[in-house]
C-alpha cells in the first residue's frame, strides 16, 4: 500500500466515523462512564502512585530479564503437565493453534477475549481450516455477528448502540428458535447466555488470552466480568492459552500489584468480577478441567522492541485507559485506526507491527496533549513514543515531501532572526489589513486546513518585535 | 521568595533581577498585546525585563513533527539568546515546556549543549507560574470585571503542572468571578500542526470546547496559550458565538477593554 492510499484510508475512515451518529452516541456514553468511574476508583485509593511505581519496577525488572522469566514460566507449565509453544510470528501462532485443534478433532472452538488472537487474525486461520469459532465474551460475540474487528481493547463492541445490538441478535438468532427482540440490557444478556450455553457444552477446544503469566507457578490469569473465560477454559477437553511474551511477571505477589491497577484503570472496578488462575490440565482425581493444556507464546516483533526507543511500550497491560481518555479516539472510535489496537497505544503498536508507511497517519493524528500518559497505570510516555515514530518517519522520508519542505523552510527562516523579523512583520501587516473589518479571516490561501472549520483570528498588525524596537527607540 | 521581589515599590533598579522575555512566535506575530501585557506584569513584579533580539520561535513545530535536524539550530539559538538572564519567562505553557522538558532531551548525546540546555531549563518559567510562585505578583488595579472561565492548555498543565497559578492570580482581581469550565483539562483540538493536518477531527474537538464554554454562561474565556485560544476563538467566530477570548496576561494587566482574539478592531459586533 502506498502512503497516499493508507493515509487516505485513515482520513476517510475517520471522516466517516465523525458523520456516524450511532457511533457518536455509543462513544459519548462510554467515554463519560469510563472516565468518571476510573477517577472515582483512584480517588478512593491513596496508594495509587505507589502502586504505579511498584508495577513499573516489576515490569522493567522482568523485561530486562525476560529470557530468564520466560524459561522459568515455561518450565513450570511443563511441570504442571502443560505444553508450551513458541511462536515467532503471527502465522506461527495460527499454525500451532490450528494444529492443536486438528489433533483434537475439533469442530467447534469457543473463545474468550484475546487481543493476541485478534493481532494474529486467528479467526481466519480457523475458518480456513474449517473449524467453527464461537466468541463467548459478549462484546466479542456481538462483533463476531457483525463481522467487524474490535473497536476497543477491553470493550470490543463499544461502538455499537443497544438498538444496533438488538437488531443484530434478531437477525442472527432465529436459527436458535428465538423470535422476539431483546430490547433492554437484561434481555440482551439473557439471550446471549442462552445461545452461548450450548456452545460452551459442545465445544471441543477452548481458547483464551491471558492478562498475566506468572513465572513462579507456571500459571496464567484472565480477568473478566462475565465468567465466560472460565467456561471456555474448563469445559472443553483442550484449553489453549495465547499470550504475548511481555505478559510474564515473576510471582503471585507481583500479580496482586497489577490486579489492583488493572480493574481500576480499565473500568473503575476495584476488581473485575472474575479473576481466575489456570495452571495446567486436570490432575488425576480432579473432578473437572481440560485433559490438555497448551500455552502459545507470541513474539511477533515484541523482542525487537526490547531495549530500543520503544521499549517502554512493552510495559502496557492493555487496560484501555489511554483509549478512554483520548480526545481523538473518543471522536472517531477504534475502527478508524485500521487495526486491532487503537487509540494512543494502538498508534504506537500498529506502526511498529505493521510498518511505518502503512500506518503513517496514526502517530500524527494526535495532539500530544498527554492525557493518555497521565492516566496510564504503567506511566508509558505515549506522546514521546508517538513523537519518536514521527522522527522515524521523517528519517525514512515517509513524511510527505510538501510537509517536510514547509517545515524546513520555517525552520530556516526561524534560524535567521533578521530575515524572520522582516518577513513576519510584512505578512502580519498584510493579514491584519485583510481581516481588519471582521477581525478574522474566513479563508487563508496557504492554510485551508485551518479555515476548513475555523476562522483565523486576524493578527494585530506589526509584530511584537517590531513594536518593541520602536518603543525602545522612542524611550532613548 | 527572593527579597527583591517583595514589593514593586521597595525595589531599586540595581536589585532587580534580569529577566529575559521569550515572546513566542504566536504572540510575536498574532497578538503583540499579550507580549506587552506580560512585560507590564513582569515589571510590576519588580523584574528588569529585556527582550533579546535573536529570538524567533522555540522550534516546537519542527520538533513535534519529528524533524530533529531542523529543531537543533533553533534550540541552540534560543539557548544562546537567553544565556545571560537570571530568569526566562514565556507567556505559553507549551513553549516553556519545550524549553524545560524537551531541549535537554534534544541534546542527549551532546555534553556541552546538554549542559547549557539544562541550565536554561532551570531558569525558564511559564508566565503565570513565574508571577504566582516566584515573583509574588500583586494586582494593583481592579482589572476587568464579571464572569470569566479558564481553559487549561495541555502542555502547561501536564508538562509543567500549571493549574492553580492562573487561578490564584485571577483571584486577586476583585471584580472577576471565575466559573470553572467543564472538562477544562481536555484538549481543545489545536495540537500545533494537528489542526491543519486533521481539520475534521480537530473541528469536532474544538466544538466540544465551545459547547463547554457556553455551558458556563461566562461571556469571557481566558487561557495561557495563544495556540489554543486562536483555535477556540477561530471556531467561535466561524459559528457566530459571541464569547470574547483573551490571554490571561491581558486581563491581569488590565488590558481587558481591548477587542478579544478574532474580534473586529472597532469591536462593533
Amino acid at each position: 500500500m502506498t502512503v497516499a492510499q493508507s493515509s487516505k484510508a485513515f482520513k476517510v475512515r475517520s471522516r466517516r466515523a465523525l458523520l456516524d451518529n450511532d457511533l457518536r452516541e455509543a462513544l459519548g456514553r462510554a467515554r463519560g462512564g469510563f472516565v468518571e468511574q476510573r477517577r472515582a476508583a483512584f480517588e478512593a485509593l491513596p496508594e495509587f502512585e505507589a502502586l504505579r511505581d511498584a508495577a513499573n519496577e516489576i515490569r522493567e525488572h522482568t523485561l530486562s530479564h525476560l529470557d530468564y522469566y520466560l524459561e522459568r514460566y515455561a518450565a513450570n507449565v511443563e511441570i504442571n503437565g502443560g505444553t508450551v509453544h513458541w511462536a515467532s510470528t503471527a502465522e506461527d501462532m495460527n499454525r500451532i493453534v490450528v494444529d492443536i485443534c486438528r489433533r483434537a478433532g475439533a469442530k467447534l472452538v469457543t473463545k474468550g477475549k484475546s487481543m493476541v488472537s485478534e493481532e494474529t487474525d486467528l479467526h481466519h486461520a480457523l475458518k480456513a481450516a474449517g473449524i467453527e469459532r464461537m466468541e463467548t465474551d459478549l462484546g466479542e460475540y456481538i462483533i463476531q455477528l457483525a463481522d467487524e474487528p474490535p473497536s476497543h481493547i477491553i470493550a470490543p463492541a463499544v461502538h455499537k448502540t443497544r438498538a444496533q445490538i438488538t437488531e443484530l441478535f434478531h437477525a442472527n438468532h432465529a436459527r436458535f428458535g428465538i423470535e422476539g427482540r431483546a430490547e433492554d440490557r437484561t434481555a440482551i444478556v439473557a439471550e446471549a447466555r442462552r445461545v452461548l450455553r450450548e456452545a460452551f457444552l459442545s465445544a471441543d477446544v477452548g481458547i483464551t488470552g491471558a492478562n498475566f503469566l506468572i513465572a513462579e507457578t507456571g500459571s496464567n490469569i484472565i480477568v473478566t466480568n462475565e465468567g465466560n473465560g472460565d467456561l471456555t477454559s474448563c469445559l472443553p477437553k483442550v484449553h489453549i492459552v495465547t499470550a504475548g511474551i511481555e505478559k510474564v511477571i515473576p510471582t503471585l505477589e507481583d500479580l496482586s500489584v497489577f490486579l489492583r491497577l488493572l480493574g481500576r484503570s480499565a473500568t473503575g472496578q476495584e476488581m473485575s468480577a472474575y479473576s481466575t488462575l489456570y495452571s495446567g490440565p486436570a490432575r488425576p482425581g480432579d473432578s473437572d478441567g481440560p485433559a490438555e493444556y497448551h500455552v502459545v507464546l507470541l513474539d511477533n516483533g515484541r523482542s525487537t522492541m526490547l531495549g530500543n526507543e520503544f521499549h517502554e511500550m512493552l510495559r502496557c497491560i492493555r487496560c484501555g485507559a489511554c483509549l478512554n481518555h483520548c480526545p481523538v479516539y473518543s471522536h472517531i472510535g477504534g475502527h478508524a485506526y485500521g487495526w486491532v489496537y487503537s487509540g494512543p497505544m494502538g498508534s504506537v503498536l500498529t506502526p511498529l507491527f505493521k510498518g511505518l508507511e502503512e500506518s503513517y497517519d496514526l502517530p500524527n493524528a494526535c495532539t500530544l496533549n498527554g492525557r493518555c500518559q497521565e492516566v496510564c497505570p504503567m506511566r508509558i510516555p505515549l506522546p514521546s513514543l508517538l513523537r519518536r515514530l514521527r522522527q522515524r518517519q521523517v528519517e525514512a522520508k515517509i513524511t510527505p515531501a510538501r510537509q517536510r519542505l514547509a517545515l524546513s523552510m520555517w525552520s530556516r527562516l526561524a534560524a535567521r532572526p533578521r530575515v524572520y523579523r522582516f518577513v513576519t512583520n510584512l505578512s502580519m501587516r498584510s493579514m491584519a489589513w485583510l481581516g481588519r473589518r471582521r477581525g478574522a479571516l474566513r479563508y487563508l490561501p496557504a492554510g485551508r486546513g485551518w479555515t476548513r472549520g475555523r476562522d483565523m483570528p486576524a493578527p494585530e498588525g506589526a509584530t511584537f518585535m517590531t513594536r518593541w524596537r520602536r518603543r525602545g527607540e522612542q524611550d532613548t | 521568595m527572593p527579597a527583591m521581589f517583595a514589593s514593586r515599590n521597595s525595589v531599586t533598579w540595581d536589585e532587580r533581577l534580569k529577566t529575559g522575555f521569550f515572546v513566542t512566535c504566536l504572540v510575536d506575530l498574532m497578538r503583540p498585546s499579550v507580549g506587552f501585557a506580560a512585560v507590564d506584569l513582569l515589571e510590576d513584579a519588580g523584574c528588569d525585563v529585556s527582550v533579546p533580539e535573536r529570538q524567533t520561535c522555540c522550534g516546537q513545530p519542527a520538533f513535534n513533527s519529528g524533524d530533529v535536524a531542523s529543531t537543533l539550530p533553533i534550540a541552540r539559538q534560543v539557548i544562546e539568546a537567553f544565556a545571560d538572564y537570571d530568569y526566562v519567562v514565556v507567556p505559553s505553557g507549551s513553549c516553556a515546556g519545550m524549553i524545560r522538558t524537551h531541549y535537554p532531551e534534544l541534546f542527549e548525546n551532546d555534553f556541552t549543549w546538554r549542559r547549557r540546555a539544562l541550565d536554561l531549563a532551570e531558569r525558564t518559567y511559564e508566565l503565570t507560574t513565574f508571577l504566582a510562585d516566584l515573583a509574588g505578583w500583586r494586582a494593583d488595579a481592579p482589572g476587568g470585571s464579571g464572569k470569566v472561565t479558564y481553559h487549561d492548555s495541555c502542555s502547561g498543565l501536564r508538562e509543567l503542572g500549571v493549574r492553580e497559578q492562573p487561578r490564584r492570580l485571577l483571584a486577586q482581581l476583585e471584580n472577576v468571578e471565575l466559573v470553572e469550565l467543564p472538562d477544562s483539562n481536555v484538549c481543545c483540538g489545536f495540537g500545533g500542526t494537528f489542526c491543519v493536518k486533521y481539520p475534521d477531527i480537530s473541528t469536532r474537538m474544538v466544538d466540544d470546547k465551545v459547547d463547554c464554554v457556553a455551558d458556563t454562561g461566562a461571556p469571557v474565556l481566558l487561557g495561557g496559550d495563544l495556540g489554543c485560544l486562536l483555535n477556540i476563538a477561530g471556531r467561535m467566530r466561524r459559528k457566530g458565538v459571541k464569547t470574547r477570548v483573551y490571554h490571561v496576561a491581558e486581563w491581569l494587566a488590565g488590558h481587558h477593554d481591548r477587542p478579544g482574539i478574532g474580534d473586529p478592531a472597532d469591536d462593533d459586533r
